[in-house]
């Protein structure tokens, strides 16, 4: 149990450079808020580059699907036990209603389920609460252990 | 009165020209009559991981939506770039730091909604990095 809450912690201070120091993340502005077990939370602001609609002012539907795919693999990452490598397998997006101009998005993802190899997600986008989301999305992603030469050689000398 | 491929190519590309988000992309297409090919120049801030040199998938779905978008626009007569209702995205596999090409086809117009696939490929048009299936919703339908 203390080794899983350690485990958490190191997740907890990793975790922000999956958001923070990822390029296209930074590019816009994503900034992940919040952190449990299982569970991420970020925002995105409004900026005038991802706007999909000039007319409008809209922002374009990719800024969320990028927002909610990024989250979705922090949330997965958040809940692993030992350190492994995520992939995105797929994500589905469902569309509610559009962001309102000029307002931060909010995002919150969690991952439901895991298996040795792949883990579930579902992540939502709203302004204010989940009752009125902007988008939701559910997502797939595999796992893959992450080979350390050197915890092998470990291993191999503990045998 | 309904206007011919050539109107549509040029009003596409105006449309793109002024959309802000194509633009932070980089996103570019080559048209040929009714078919297209979608382009993202390869960009530092479409990285997704910096230790492995690899786009995000943010960025590869955000180019496929838009693709399947333009593709739509195009051969459609609507005023204005179509709204999208769900999309999904799957990932095949991991997007190199290098230029990425899409193409869309329009599977079904119907009077409201629309279904569009795309593929984006980067070195090898058989090898793709991610496909994505969408629906639209059309302008036309009074919404």
């Amino acid at each position: 149990m203390t080794e899983n809450s350690d485990f958490f912690d190191l997740i907890r201070q990793y975790a922000p450079k999956v958001i923070n120091s990822v390029p296209y993340a930074r590019a816009l502005g994503f900034e992940l808020v919040d952190l449990e077990p299982g569970r991420a939370f970020a925002k995105a602001p409004y900026i005038e580059e991802t706007i999909g609609d000039i007319d409008t002012g809209i922002i374009h539907g990719g800024v969320i699907t990028a927002l909610l795919d990024n989250l979705s693999g922090v949330a997965v990452i958040s809940a692993l036990k030992e350190m492994k490598s995520t992939a995105t397998l797929d994500l589905r997006i469902d569309y509610m209603r559009p962001a309102e101009v000029g307002r931060t998005i909010h995002a919150e993802a969690e991952c439901y389920h895991m298996t040795r190899t792949v883990a579930f997600t579902r992540a939502w986008a709203y302004h204010e609460t989940k009752d009125r989301v902007i988008a939701s999305a559910s997502g797939s992603f595999a796992l893959n252990d992450i080979r350390m030469p050197r915890q092998k050689s470990d291993a191999e000398a503990s045998e | 009165m309904s206007e011919d491929i050539f109107q549509r190519q040029e009003k596409l590309q105006n449309y793109l020209s002024r959309t802000p988000f194509a633009d932070f992309l980089g996103f570019r297409c080559e048209i040929m009559g009714d078919e297209m090919t979608a382009v993202l120049p390869f960009d530092d801030k479409l990285i997704g991981n910096s230790s492995i040199q690899a786009l995000h998938g943010g960025a590869t779905g955000a180019f496929l939506e838009l693709t399947a978008m333009a593709q739509l626009f195009l051969l459609s007569q609507e005023p204005k770039l179509a709204k999208p209702i769900n999309l999904t995205i799957d990932y095949l596999r991991q997007a190199k730091a290098e230029d990425l090409y899409a193409r869309a086809v329009v599977t079904k117009e119907g009077r409201r909604i629309a279904n569009v696939k795309a593929e984006a490929w980067q070195s090898e048009r058989s090898r793709p990095v991610a496909t994505l299936s969408a629906h639209f919703l059309l302008s036309s339908s009074g919404e």
